[in-house]
């Protein structure tokens, strides 16, 4: 076995060794283990990425002395490390570009223990994109949940705990739902490892026993995972959360944890219950109307915001419906679009948070759009990167948003049935998004003499540069994306 | 000057006075005006009135169910959807249920291979008398690891909320929480006095013989973790903290904690690369057997401790 293959066990077990050393350190400290960990945990997940592309194999890795059913194991794949490469990168950016603002907001005796939530967070994430094993995945969201609900109300404040509350109800529903339904899987099958549960799975349906619980059992899984990551219906949770949030959690909570679970439910669609077997239930027809209600409704409860985070945090639950409409086509290539959005959603939706806590910050810390007239000019960086995640999420070519609505209506076109709601609603959502996006630079780029201060670009290096980096990976995702999607595309195989 | 005025005069002038008085030489009102303090105004109760007053209003008119008829319809509404969305989910769930296999029958899908290994090869292959520690802890031991770490996150989680960090508000919180308990009460301080040894000694048997007989790291860390609870709650924080404060629980926490995932990074690393196991399995049924369970077993069982008492305390005083 290659020394590479060790990478994925390694940077679960780095993660969780740095959560614990955090518990015994300062903030300070913390925070530098915490950036070392990122960053070397980036460098094996790129190293595995490349080793996989030579191999052109996924392989699994034995946690322990112990086999498949009986021991734990977990399984790389090219899809694996690329989303675990890119997650650790947004982490890092998220955590870089609101670096000013946990020093802030964060009781000085309490930062390391945001380092811990961090930590583990990575962790878990980490642990469901490389789990072979369902009980695995199960623990890790257990991990995933609390940690993301400590990062929400480190901010303390009567909104964050409010949030919290609501976030810990909402996610520990989920939780339960996603038990019950595992619960049914192994009554049925008698596994745990995911290739043994979808062998069985396959001779259930030949034989026709247990027609029933089966769709029962994908229902509440997919409700479960789909309310833990904010589909339209279930998604009351989510703009108090991202809304009040310190800015890294929000940026995080957006981009990463809600598309870790998204993960998941691919992983189980094509893993566990077996693509063709959950293309035919009619499961999947419900999570694309509940996807194309979230593209218009997320949008048009963002349009009447009045508070630029929380605009942004609504925007959210829109992108998430793009993403559930995609595995609602049923098709390969649509879940091929929903794995391209969850990675360029992440990198833009992290940009904004970050641009827009710059703009409120040159506006006396207030959020509402009144205050924010000209703030573009006061913060030139912010602005330009507000600016360009903007135009990312409305779909305009050259950026990110676009090349993964392009995929989207390709994906709708070869469907007999869905094409023609998927391109209405596509065409409405992006024209909504247009308004309420375009409305804020609009307003940002409005010349006004204001007695608040301006800040040049010397003053907040880390800060700008962190923007610069987010400009350029979207920029890379908008103009490269065929080698991207080409990836995905091998990933997406190498699952089956 | 045609009008001079003597300095008696000109003493008398109001322009004299006016310039006496501006520059501090003569306080006007001095022998004059009757001086109190001034009395408290009964301001208090006002603010607080009209504080409420529009909250007041906001309960009368949008929460007053007899004059707010959307809000009635509303909570009617909720009510009874909730009812039947319970009672259809239940049904759902119910039905499916009784489409599953009838627990405790032998043919049930889940008396497959891998419960079968489980018990035949248990014993040889991990040396646990204890077939189900040797099957956390070592077959699956990377899922416990992760529920190991839950509980090390919870605590991190209570900590973020109630965590004080001045000693003094710490105590006042304390004072403030037990004001109607007796303190030093006599009955509950014997009762712990011959109660707690005991019920340490039982802890660490537990933890000890996990590997041979029901129990292990998480039950036992949780009876030392009740013992050190009734300790507390007998004999105050003071006496405790001579041998748990903070800093013990820091140290024991990350070195427990710290220990077993190095052990289980040399478990994964080498069971994954083929290399031998250096940890002898030694013969089972022996107190020192069955490889890294004890050890793993000891290092649960402080952090379950720890993180028992640790619950307790921040709730009770917001610290350790």
């Amino acid at each position: 076995m290659d020394f590479v293959q060790n990478f994925p066990c390694f940077s679960i077990v780095l993660s969780m060794f740095a959560s614990i050393f955090s518990s015994a350190l300062n903030g300070k400290h913390a925070k530098w283990l915490n950036t070392a960990v990122l960053i070397i945990i980036s460098i094996m997940s790129g190293c595995l990425l490349f080793y996989l592309i030579g191999t052109g194999q996924s392989y699994v890795y034995m946690m322990g002395r112990f086999p498949a059913p009986w021991g734990n194991e977990i399984r790389a794949g090219i899809l694996e490390a690329l989303m675990a490469l890119f997650f650790c990168v947004i982490m890092l950016l998220s955590l870089l570009g609101g670096e000013s603002h946990i020093k802030a907001e964060v009781d000085p005796e309490k930062v390391n223990l945001y380092y811990i939530m961090i930590n583990l967070l990575l962790s878990s994430l980490l642990a469901l994109i490389y789990t072979n094993d369902l009980f695995t995945a199960y623990v890790f969201v257990e991990i995933n949940t609390i940690s993301a609900c400590g990062l929400i109300m480190i901010r303390q404040t009567g909104r964050t705990i409010e949030a919290a509350t609501r976030y810990m109800i909402m996610s520990l529903l989920g939780s339960g739902l996603l038990l019950m339904g595992l619960c049914m899987l192994y009554d049925m099958t008698g596994h745990l490892l995911m290739s043994n549960i979808k062998a069985s799975i396959e001779v259930i349906v030949a034989e026709g026993t247990y027609t029933v619980p089966l769709l029962v059992t994908i229902g509440i899984i997919c409700v479960a995972l789909a309310i833990k990551s904010a589909l339209y219906p279930f998604h009351s949770w989510l703009p108090d959360a991202y809304g009040y949030s310190t800015v890294s959690s929000a940026a995080i909570l957006s981009s990463l944890v809600s598309k870790g679970y998204i993960f998941l439910l691919i992983k189980i669609f094509y893993r566990v219950i077996g693509f063709d077997i959950i293309c035919n239930s009619k499961v999947i027809n419900i999570l694309f109307v509940f996807g194309l209600a979230g593209m218009i409704m997320g949008s048009l409860n963002a349009i009447r915001e009045n508070d630029i985070r929380r605009m942004i945090a609504f925007s959210s639950v829109a992108q998430i419906g793009y993403i559930y409409m995609g595995f609602g086509l049923g098709t390969e290539f649509g879940i091929l679009a929903s794995v391209f959005h969850i990675i360029s959603h992440a990198a833009t939706k992290s940009l904004l948070f970050i641009a827009a806590i710059g703009l409120t910050d040159v506006s006396g810390k207030k959020r509402q759009f009144i205050n924010l007239t000209g703030a573009g000019y006061r913060n030139k960086v912010a602005g330009f990167a507000f600016t360009i995640g903007s135009l990312s999420m409305v779909g305009i070519p050259m950026f990110s948003g676009f090349v993964s609505k392009l995929l989207f209506a390709q994906a709708a076109v070869q469907t007999h049935n869905k094409m023609l709601p998927t391109l209405i609603v596509l065409a409405v959502s992006t024209v909504l998004n247009a308004i309420y996006f375009m409305k804020t630079v609009i307003r940002i780029y409005t010349p006004i003499e204001t007695e608040y201060p301006t800040i040049p670009f010397q003053k907040c290096k880390v800060y700008g540069i962190t923007l610069i980096c987010f400009i350029v990976l979207n920029v890379i995702l908008g103009m490269c994306s065929q080698p991207i999607v080409d990836l995905i595309r091998s990933g997406l195989n190498m699952f089956a | 000057m045609s009008r001079l005025k003597t300095k008696e005069e000109y003493q008398k002038t109001k322009a004299y006075r006016f310039f006496h008085w501006y520059s501090g030489e003569k306080d006007p009102y001095l022998d004059k005006v009757e001086m109190h303090p001034q009395p408290e105004k009964p301001k208090e109760e006002l603010t607080i009135e009209e504080r409420m007053h529009d909250r007041q209003i906001v309960i009368d008119k949008v929460y007053d169910f007899d004059k707010n008829k959307n809000m009635k319809l509303f909570n009617r509404f909720y009510a009874i959807a909730s009812i039947i969305f319970c009672i259809i989910f239940i049904t759902i769930l119910l039905i499916a249920v009784s489409y599953l296999p009838r627990a405790g029958s032998a043919m049930n899908p889940n008396n497959n291979e891998v419960s079968k290994r489980y018990i035949e090869n248990g014993l040889q292959e991990t040396g646990a008398v204890n077939i189900v520690t040797g099957m956390i802890l070592n077959y699956r031991g990377f899922d416990t690891f992760g529920e190991t770490c839950v509980l090390f996150i919870a605590t991190s989680c209570v900590m973020i909320l109630l965590m004080v960090n001045e000693e003094k508000l710490k105590d006042s919180i304390e004072l403030n929480d037990r004001r109607y308990e007796p303190k030093n009460d006599v009955i509950l301080q014997k009762v712990a006095f011959v109660l707690v040894p005991i019920i340490f000694i039982f802890g660490i048997y537990v933890i000890l013989n996990g590997h041979l007989s029901p129990g292990g790291g998480f039950s036992g860390g949780a009876m030392i973790g009740a013992g050190m609870i009734l300790y507390v709650s007998a004999f105050g924080f003071k006496k405790t903290q001579k041998f748990f404060n903070e800093n013990t629980y820091k140290v024991v926490k990350v070195s427990a904690l710290t220990l077993y995932g190095v052990l289980m990074i040399y478990y994964f690393y080498t069971g994954a690369n083929g290399i031998d196991n250096h940890i002898p399995l030694g013969t089972p049924g022996n107190i020192l057997s069955s490889g890294m369970i004890l050890p793993i077993n000891i290092f649960v069982g402080s952090e379950v401790a720890c993180t028992m008492y640790a619950f307790y305390a921040l709730f009770r005083r917001g610290g350790l």
